[in-house]
């Protein structure tokens, strides 16, 4: 049982506040980190693995400070978000390499063990250089998982990774959260996090947004006001329609463009309402689409709430 | 242990790049060619042993070497972020320094120091002490050297170029024309240990021995010191 602990931590860059007094706590199992680009995922990431000291606040792995504790190391595994690796070298030198680091007692095998479980066999004595991006990813996963640790923590780990791979990374660290490991991967895409993670925790401009079981994070994402606009055959009979129902809250004719910009409250009450008052109404939808359904603003909306 | 041959490894491959040894390869190369060129072509004084051994040789192949050895121990690595996979692993900083530094030394021994040996030998003969001691004047710049643009590799990104103003600008330019200066020039200090082992005719140190040794040991000492203390506080930059 290993828990990462962030105690109100802050980390500016100069007038720039990239995490601003989160408090967390990740323990075992698989915790999802969500939030929008340059939400400070990153920023939190590279402080639990001890490669950026917190301005205020601390980060701890079982009470114990990982920043400047090289021996933290035994107990993390990190997949960073960047490519870079040591391209001259095989995969299987690679992975080798840092089970020598590691100082394991076979390197060797710990290698081919890692390399088995990512899949990597077949391509292990290929150079790194001549890698696609999702070979690298799970290269860096082989090398980050060499030595067992009980925290693994990854960076956008299903960046550049097909579906095939992204699945099977999937089921791999579904596995490591059901064997009692401590592991987080940060995303900004809401699906990847939803098919991985119960527990989540959301990250909205440096700011701790939300904390908790995905499905009641998910409800309240799903529940915020939402924004359409509307082209009908007939916007004002449309208009008139739809405001007669409860989950409809504001409707503007926006003349200009020849559209109705309506505001809902219910979002599964208001998408089985329109199809029926407009087929009702004998109304032709020709165009419906969301307004605000940008992450940001989704996010945004729980920073609210 | 203060080595780890893992990093030892990794390292060498890497400073031992294709584009990297070429590089390594030129100087020393043309060093031996001009030494052979002289020898055959003129009588050589005192002062052209001077001009190629301490000029050329100490003075411009060693630092140079350098730079393209320590800087390429560690720079690369930090700039393209591959350094995360050695800084995330139970080995202490110190330790990951110290290696750096044993690989950028060997390097720029074998593609410096050793060649100014053999262009003392094609100079100078193997009578007398005039190899030998341009020789070991190489050995103690190539390992301060090397731990100065180690630590320049550490502490900022433009560390070659920082580097090359250092080595021309700096030994080249203000320690030639400034008598004060010399003092604080590693040229100078290794010229030192040539002086007493070969004697003034062929060698002229602006520094005394003792003055020269304890500013050797305390440059590189504090040099690696600080890499391996800023290591230690090595920073990914975030997203934003």
């Amino acid at each position: 049982m290993t828990t990462l602990t962030i105690d109100h931590v802050s980390r500016w860059f100069g007038n720039v506040v990239a995490v601003n007094d989160v408090t967390m706590e990740i323990g075992p199992g698989v915790t999802g980190l969500l939030g929008p680009n340059g939400a400070g995922k990153s920023t939190l990431i590279h402080m639990m693995s001890g490669f950026l000291a917190p301005s205020s606040g601390t980060v701890t792995l079982d009470g114990r400070t990982i920043w400047r504790n090289e021996q933290s190391y035994r107990e993390i595994g990190l997949v960073p978000e960047r490519e870079s690796m040591y391209d001259f070298l095989t995969g299987a030198e690679f992975v080798v390499a840092n089970a020598e680091l590691h100082g394991l007692a076979d390197p060797g095998a710990a290698a081919r063990r890692a390399l088995d479980t990512v899949e990597m066999t077949a391509a292990q004595d290929r150079k790194i250089s001549t890698y696609s991006k999702g070979m690298r990813q799970r290269v860096k996963m082989a090398s980050a998982l060499v030595h067992e640790p009980s925290v693994l923590l990854l960076d956008e780990p299903f960046n550049g990774m097909d579906p095939r791979q992204r699945l099977h990374l999937m089921d791999l660290l579904r596995q490591m959260g059901a064997d009692g490991r401590t592991v987080l991967f940060s995303s900004h895409i809401l699906e990847e996090v939803e098919q991985l993670a119960h527990h989540i925790e959301v990250v909205v401009a440096g700011r701790h947004a939300a904390s908790g079981d995905f499905r009641e994070i998910r409800r309240l994402m799903t529940d915020r006001p939402h924004r359409y606009l509307i082209r009908s055959s007939d916007d004002r009979a449309l208009a008139a329609a739809l405001i007669a129902d409860a989950s409809t809250s504001g409707i503007e004719l926006d003349v200009r463009e020849r559209a109705l910009r309506v505001q809902a409250v219910d979002f599964r009450g208001f998408t089985e309402l329109l199809p029926r008052v407009a087929k009702d109404a004998g109304i032709r939808l020709f165009e419906v689409s969301p307004s605000d359904e940008s992450l940001e603003s989704v996010f945004s909306y729980l920073v609210a709430a | 242990m203060y080595i780890n041959a893992t990093v030892a490894r990794l390292t060498l491959r890497g400073v031992l790049g294709r584009r990297r040894t070429a590089l390594l390869v030129i100087l020393p190369v043309l060093l031996v060619v001009i030494a052979a060129a002289v020898q055959a072509m003129t009588d050589v004084e005192d002062r052209t042993i001077r001009d190629v051994l301490a000029g050329f040789a100490v003075g411009t192949v060693v630092p140079l070497v350098g730079v393209i050895a320590g800087t390429g121990t560690i720079g690369p690595e930090i700039d393209d972020g591959s350094i995360v996979y050695l800084l995330s692993k139970p080995v202490s900083r110190f330790k990951i320094i110290l290696t750096k530094l044993l690989v950028a030394a060997s390097v720029t021994l074998t593609f410096a120091a050793v060649p100014t040996f053999i262009a003392g030998l094609v100079l100078a003969g193997a009578d007398g002490q005039v190899a030998v001691a341009y020789g070991l004047a190489a050995v103690v710049a190539s390992i301060a050297y090397s731990s100065i643009f180690l630590l320049l590799g550490v502490v900022t990104r433009h560390a070659v170029v920082v580097g090359l103003v250092y080595a021309l600008v700096w030994e080249g330019l203000f320690c030639g024309l400034i008598e004060g200066a010399r003092t604080l020039s590693v040229l100078q200090w290794s010229l030192s240990l040539a002086e007493r082992i070969a004697g003034d005719d062929v060698v002229d140190a602006s520094v005394a021995l003792p003055v020269a040794g304890v500013l050797l040991v305390v440059v590189t000492c504090a040099a690696t010191w600080f890499a391996g203390h800023r290591l230690r506080s090595f920073t990914l930059a975030g997203e934003n």
